[in-house]
């Protein structure tokens, strides 16, 4: 696992939050996801080692979590909200649209390797339903036509590079 | 009669032209002016405070938060921690969202008030995982006011020091329930623990005493001080003290966020003069108050009974419209206030599928400890499902509710009573839906009817 030095410092930082070294255990997961992408293997005894832990202690947290990933996903994550304030107002449209731009389903990574689209709960933004998230970023009121014009944002981006 | 107008004290800056998150828009607003007068007064005073507005919980329970504070164990000897429950999760709830990302500097100052008043040394705000940049947004803000000495060593020249971190969840849920954001905080599972022994305000984070407040809990506290504790009680209806955040979503014309006194409006204000009403051409068929685990209303339905006002006793006959939105008048009727979540739903909503998107999401969540939420809210999920994309057989009303029976006041937490409630009301209001299912299911959906699962 190589991670970058400004992810190392801030790991050190982290840890002197808490007053137990166990308290990281979430820290850490999140900044070595956002540095490598996921979480790769020897990630989990590396933490382990870091915050003398059982690396047992690190698995099951990673289990645990939906936000933790064992796999490398595509270049963008899309995660449409699936529960009930936007399922009323077209979110099972608005995946279906993003499921087709990128030719794929759910849970898997887009032929073109450029986006995993996933449902996810409730994002706290029910009042400007359907909402996506796109990696950091809250897209509101994706309807199909926004899902098309974002699929189209996402598309032209990969072409530059 | 024409509904309030809103009261904005939380959300007073809220999409405000020209408002900033930084220190500097909040300071020339009068920010931490609360909190320099605070720290000049006796900790004991304060609370009494907060005792004496009667202000009760945000973040769903509705707990008055001076009781709380007074049953914090002061005398074992060991730190008192406070943490901020900002997991903002519970389907139909985005107010703390605003705030977090609005206005950051209300809740930090609200947070350092309640740790002064309450002895803490280190404070925690656990924001839910898919708030990436409100993470951030908070940690410059912390970090700002560390600088201006409003957090950290020494408060404004005081001897008083405390730090505030900003700790982020991962997509769980079950982080919002109080004593799994504890355990998720220690690094581990979010497994809910037992009460008793483990009451937070005895044996919380690292088995010391614990404050657990929402967001909007602790922005209140920051007023509270400011008006007085008494005069606070003048805003809002007796027992239902301060503002109240309606978060609407789904069937209106206008969803959005609005804050009312407490009490002093009606669900039919609400949802038809200050939403707008239903969307063109449809009806009003149901509503959840207060969270998707709160008990759904049904439009039409009438709710009869004495309850108090001033001192007398009287009789109410309302319909759902009728309903003052408080605490107390939504939980006389059988459901909750919540934590100000309203789902709305017209009559294109077929309750059976409404209902398994609802199970779909609390088998996802549960934390799987206790057999009877984890095997009840996942039958709950399958029974709905197969009833929407297989068979669907008109027993299934009876089986649905025999499982969801089988699970509250059986398990380790509320999530218990939270999965098992949405079926009970579905099936208690809604019964004949879910009988008819069979032959609904073979007839032409009516137009502009969502999929929900
Ligand atoms: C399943 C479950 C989920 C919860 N989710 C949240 C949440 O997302 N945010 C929140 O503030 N409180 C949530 N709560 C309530 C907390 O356990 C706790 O009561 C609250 O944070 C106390 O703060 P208050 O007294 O200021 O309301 C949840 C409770 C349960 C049982
Ligand atoms: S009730 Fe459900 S969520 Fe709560 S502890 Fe038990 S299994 Fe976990
Ligand atoms: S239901 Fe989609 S953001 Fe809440």
């Amino acid at each position: 696992m190589n991670l970058k030095p400004t992810t190392l410092t801030q790991i050190d930082e982290v840890i002197t939050h808490y007053p137990t070294k166990r308290s990281a255990t979430l820290p850490l997961l999140h900044l070595i996801q956002e540095d490598v992408g996921y979480i790769p293997e020897g990630a989990i005894e590396w933490i382990a080692t870091k915050l003398e832990l059982e690396p047992i202690n690190v698995y099951e947290v990673v289990t645990f979590y939906p936000m933790f990933r064992q796999k490398p996903i595509g270049r963008r994550h899309i995660k449409v909200c699936r529960t009930l304030s936007c399922a009323l107002l077209g979110g099972y449209k608005t995946c279906e649209q993003f499921e087709k731009e990128f030719n794929t389903h759910r849970g898997e990574v887009s032929p073109d390797g450029e986006v995993t689209v996933d449902f996810v709960e409730c994002l706290a933004s029910c009042g400007t339903a359907p909402v996506v998230l796109i990696d950091d970023d809250l897209h509101e009121k994706v309807d199909c036509a926004k899902a098309k014009q974002l699929s189209a944002q996402i598309k032209a981006e990969a072409k530059k590079r | 009669m024409a509904a309030p107008t809103q009261r904005r004290i939380i959300f007073q800056h809220i999409d405000e032209p020209g408002y900033s998150n930084d220190l500097a828009c909040y300071v020339r607003h009068g920010g931490y002016d609360v909190l320099k007068k605070a720290v000049t007064r006796p900790p004991a005073e304060l609370i009494d405070e907060v005792k004496k507005s009667g202000l009760r919980g945000r973040g769903g329970a509705g707990f008055p938060c001076g009781v709380k504070w007074g049953l914090v164990d002061r005398k074992s000897g060991k730190p008192i921690y406070l943490i901020v429950n900002a997991d903002e999760s519970e389907p139909g709830t985005f107010k703390d969202r605003y705030i977090m990302h609005q206005d950051p500097h209300q809740l930090i100052e609200g947070t350092m008030i309640s740790c002064f008043a309450n002895n803490v040394k280190q404070a925690y705000i656990y924001i839910r995982g898919e708030m990436p940049h409100g993470a951030r947004i908070l940690e410059k803000a912390i970090a700002e006011a560390r600088a201006a000495g409003f957090v950290g060593k020494n408060i404004l020249g005081t001897t008083y020091s405390c730090d505030i971190f900003v700790h982020r969840g991962a997509g769980a849920y079950i982080c919002g329930e109080e004593t799994g954001l504890i355990e998720s905080l220690e690094g581990k599972r979010a497994n809910p623990r037992i009460k008793p022994p483990y009451f937070p305000a005895v044996l919380g984070l690292y088995q010391c005493p614990t404050i657990v407040n929402n967001v909007e809990t602790l922005c209140h506290v920051k007023h509270i001080v400011e008006f007085g504790g008494d005069a606070f009680t003048k805003i809002g209806t007796p027992n239902n003290t301060g503002t109240r955040i309606f978060c609407v979503s789904g069937h209106v014309q206008r969803p959005g966020y609005y804050e009312f006194e407490a009490g002093k409006i009606t669900m039919g204000q609400l949802l038809h003069e200050v939403c707008g009403g239903p969307l063109p051409g449809r009806t009003f068929k149901a509503v959840i108050p207060g969270g998707s685990s709160a008990k759904i209303l049904r439009f039409g339905e009438r709710f009869k009974g004495k309850r108090k006002v001033g001192a007398e006793m009287v009789d109410y006959d309302w319909g759902v419209e009728d309903v003052p939105m408080d605490f107390d008048s939504l939980g006389m009727i059988g459901t909750m206030g919540g934590s100000g979540g309203v789902i709305v739903m017209d009559d294109t909503v077929n309750m059976v599928e409404a209902l398994a998107n609802i199970n779909a999401f609390y088998s996802h969540e549960s934390c799987g400890q206790c057999t009877p939420c984890r095997e009840g809210s996942l039958w709950m999920k399958k029974i709905t499902t197969r009833m929407v994309h297989g068979q669907a057989r008109s027993e299934d009303a009876a089986l649905l509710k025999s499982v969801a029976d089988q699970i509250p006041g059986r398990t380790i937490c509320a999530f218990g009573e939270a999965c098992s409630w949405p079926t009970q009301s579905f099936i208690a209001k809604f019964g004949d839906e879910f009988k008819h299912y069979p032959e609904t299911k073979k007839t032409a959906k009516p137009a502009g009817a969502p999929e929900l699962v």
